[in-house]
């Protein structure tokens, strides 16, 4: 029943990727100076924000395990920490091609840019964490503390083009710049499969913690025994 | 469609699937691995309990 749902919601992702790129590719107006690249940003932009709702399901994963104790909630902390990382590196991937055409350079140290790679790191440190610590309460436990302590980062990338003068561009979405409606709605409705390929992942992600899970009670089991 | 900058816009777009699609293949790789695993440990510990 799973493994079919999970089946299903990829099929809809493909199928909306699909319908997407034909717009993105076909229908939608060139930009006037930027050429080609700027259609970068339909994956560029919505893999942060896919990156982001991860990140902040991962904090209240943590918050709950911390309270409820259940270490489903750590399965899924770490899960949706492990596919958000992905995106996250598209993210920075795909900005720094596109950086490399309108800034002529790949990389700069900009408030946005250096704060994402922050958190980059800082998720990734999470993940590296939790292979340092063999039980799983005590690891579920650090985790969720350095996760609740990871997110801080999230809010400052998202703001530091607000707060600071920066090289990034200005928001198109909440003020500062504008852009076609068409190109907007394009936008949006690339977040969409994402979204959905982020959940597919995701799942796919908790089932392998649990059997994880599992090889740790049957060694238990097998040296006990 | 402007065909300035069209290599660069195709190798972001390349980057973002390689990038999804590499993480996909770590998924499944490591899901046979762990599924392999979990195989083996209930062999052994199953054969453990018919010893008993």
């Amino acid at each position: 029943m799973r493994q079919r749902v999970l089946i299903g919601l990829a099929a809809i992702a493909a199928v909306l990727f699909a319908y997407n790129f034909h717009t993105i590719f076909l229908r939608l107006p060139d930009e006037a100076s930027q050429g080609a690249i700027y259609r970068i940003m339909y994956f560029h932009v919505p893999a942060a924000w896919v990156a982001f709702a991860g990140f902040f399901v991962a904090l209240v994963a943590s918050v709950l395990f911390l309270v409820r104790k259940g270490l489903r909630y750590d399965r899924l902390a770490v899960s949706v920490t492990e596919v958000g990382l992905a995106f996250a590196a598209v993210n920075l991937i795909t900005g720094m091609i596109w950086g490399r055409i309108i800034w002529g350079i790949w990389w700069t140290w900009d408030w946005r840019l250096t704060s994402m790679l922050v958190c980059w790191l800082l998720y990734a440190g999470y993940l590296m964490l939790r292979r340092a610590v063999d039980e799983p309460t005590q690891r579920a436990k650090v985790s969720a503390v350095f996760s609740i302590f990871a997110f801080a980062d999230v809010p400052i990338v998202f703001f530091s083009i607000k707060w600071w003068r920066t090289q990034h561009p200005q928001p198109v979405v909440w003020g500062g710049g504008s852009m076609d409606p068409a190109m907007m709605s394009a936008l949006f409705a690339n977040v969409i499969p994402m979204l959905v390929l982020a959940i597919v992942l995701t799942a796919l992600r908790m089932r392998q913690e649990e059997m994880r899970q599992e090889i740790e009670t049957l060694r238990r089991l097998s040296y006990a025994a | 469609m402007d065909e300035r900058n069209f290599t660069f816009m195709f190798y972001g777009f390349a980057m973002a699937w390689l990038i999804l699609l590499g993480y996909v293949v770590a998924l499944v790789a490591r899901e046979r691995k762990i599924k392999s695993e979990l195989d083996n440990l209930k062999r052994i510990v199953e054969g453990k309990e018919h010893l008993k």
